[in-house]
């Protein structure tokens, strides 16, 4: 069944069309990777999927049903979690903080309970920071865990924003450039993550750059060119596909070809 | 010796109350960044809404309730009417906004109320109590043991509470809050609501005191507004430390230089802090990604 279905989605901002008529759909347990030149509106699609912007045409479902333009904190209700290319971190807290904010939802109780600090509330309150340093362990941050967020290195902050993402259990994620500004270790740590997370059930949509992660860990990739998807597949007949080609590399590639 | 005390204790009782303003300022700050000048409307409503409230025959503390709760509803209202169609707006622009509502309320308070000064009958009656020579007003005890009592709750609320961390959440990065799943929203409703709730219960404690019409909100509004700077601004404890330290510093400047210097004095002393320290007695310096 797929998780995640996108149905003719398009917006425009100020009368250029920014995306277009996008529609493809994740399965469980499915890696689907977004990818285009720069500027081809991959993080717009993902900003319209995840209620950042209302979509001007068609229609985002989870688990089948319609979630289209549901705000965000909604949609993490519903499962749906995402990371962002340029990051949302609470700069101020602490990196076990900010872990711990993923179990928002879990950790939810009676306010009375909290003031008075009952039991359950203190028990809520330790499964919470437990789940956050046992995710913080995944990612390789838990040396970091007592560090102010602000003070990490933007790949560090990277798999920050994936541990948060992951403690809210998602049956979608949505990861923007997760490897960006990582090192080629910890692109490939990044790389078995989400194989990981995939091969538990979730289903994963991912924008990245690093085309070699890409084609190693899709299932399906989509290629959108100036906000319009140009073409659909397995990894290795998108990489042979000439529009796609066409596009990553200008039209020069179509005269050396006639 | 006796004098001394007596300053002290009419310094503690303004001081609660610039207090009170202060936490109001700073729980809007923090879930908005938004410096919040109909802040002391919210005291004036207080006290005037218990007023009338009291003298249409309503017994004192049902009439304190419903100023409360209906200052309350205006701060959602402001919320929701002025504050969140402007989401977007750059923060000078909201505060702007702050500042024409507060001018509006002023208004419409004068229409609906009148001009007249009002006040009501102290709660635990007017015999003062006698310290050391010097006197309190029970009156002063309520405010100061208020002030206390809403500090500490505050306090509690934002350390231990799931909703009270999911404000400091929301303050710290809006679209993060919403992505682990906080209505962000509701967030701000809360916090309009609590803070004019906060300045509320000041009014309905100090007007037998200080007694109250309906342009008593600005002065508060920029006593408190100078506390919580003096305090260092989004920092409940600095909030209301700089309160009772603003509240103090006027008493006894009017009480051994003048009284014509008390407002001199008070803000005099919070440019020297401010220029030594520019985040306040306990802000936090910020430090910005580069």
């Amino acid at each position: 069944m797929s998780l995640l279905e996108i149905q003719g989605l398009g917006i425009s901002f100020g009368g250029v069309r920014a995306v277009n008529d996008v529609s493809f759909s994740v399965k469980q347990g499915e890696i689907v990777s977004v990818i285009g030149p720069n500027g081809a509106g991959k993080t717009t699609l993902f900003n319209m999927i995840s209620g950042v912007y209302q979509p001007g045409a068609g229609s985002v479902a989870l688990s089948g049903e319609p979630v289209t333009g549901m705000e965000p904190f909604r949609l993490a209700q519903r499962g749906l979690s995402r990371t962002f290319q340029n990051l949302q971190i609470f700069q101020n807290m602490t990196v076990l903080e900010n872990a711990v904010t993923g179990f928002h939802l879990q950790e939810r109780g009676p306010v009375l309970a909290d003031l008075f600090n009952l039991p359950g509330s203190r028990r809520r309150a330790r499964q919470a920071e437990e789940g956050a340093r046992a995710l913080l362990a995944r990612v390789g941050l838990e040396r970091a865990a007592d560090r102010e967020a602000g003070s990490l290195s933007y790949g560090s902050l990277k798999r920050l924003e994936i541990a948060r993402a992951l403690a809210m259990q998602p049956k979608v994620l949505l990861l923007d450039e997760p490897a960006a500004g990582c090192n080629a270790v910890e692109t490939e740590e990044i790389d078995h993550l989400i194989a990981e997370v995939a091969a538990s059930g979730v289903a994963i949509l991912l924008v990245e750059h690093d085309m070699k992660m890409v084609m190693r860990i899709s299932n399906h990739i989509v290629v959108l060119d100036h906000g319009e998807k140009i073409a659909e597949g397995a990894p290795a007949e998108v990489s042979r596909n000439p529009d796609v080609i066409a596009a990553y590399l200008g039209t020069e590639a179509e005269h050396a070809d006639g | 010796m006796s004098e001394l005390l007596q300053f002290v204790f009419s310094g503690m009782t303004v001081g609660a109350v610039y207090a009170l303003v202060a936490l109001g300022f700073t729980i809007i700050f923090n879930a908005s960044g938004v410096v919040n000048f109909a802040q002391g409307e919210f005291v004036m409503l207080g006290g005037m809404i218990t007023v009338f409230a009291h003298a249409s025959g309503l017994p004192l503390p049902l009439a304190a309730l419903i100023a409360v709760a209906v200052t309350a509803a205006v701060g959602v209202a402001l919320n929701r009417l002025a504050i969140e169609p402007a989401r977007g707006a750059p923060v000078v622009s909201l505060i702007i906004i702050t500042i024409g509502a507060s001018i509006f309320i002023r208004g419409a308070s004068q229409l609906v109320f009148d001009k007249q000064i009002h006040s009501f009958p102290a709660f635990s009656g007017d015999d003062p109590i006698h310290v050391l020579g010097a006197t309190i007003l029970t009156q002063s005890l309520w405010v100061i043991g208020g002030a206390i009592a809403i500090f500490v709750g505050l306090w509690l609320f934002f350390t231990k509470t799931l909703l009270g961390r999911a404000v400091l959440a929301t303050s710290n990065n809006r679209l993060a809050a919403q992505l682990v799943g906080i209505n962000t929203k509701f967030v701000m409703t809360l916090s309009f609501a609590l803070s004019a709730a906060i300045g509320a219960l000041g009014g309905v404690l100090v007007t037998p005191i200080t007694l109250t019409s309906y342009d008593v909100g600005l002065a508060l509004a920029l006593k408190g507004f100078a506390a919580a700077m003096l305090g260092g601004m989004g920092n409940p404890k600095g909030a209301f430390v700089g309160g009772l330290l603003l509240g103090l510093l006027e008493a006894l400047t009017a009480g051994y230089l003048s009284s014509q210097y008390k407002d001199a004095a008070a803000f005099i002393i919070i440019l020297a802090v401010l220029f030594f320290m520019p985040q306040g007695l306990f802000g936090r310096k910020s430090t910005d990604r580069v």
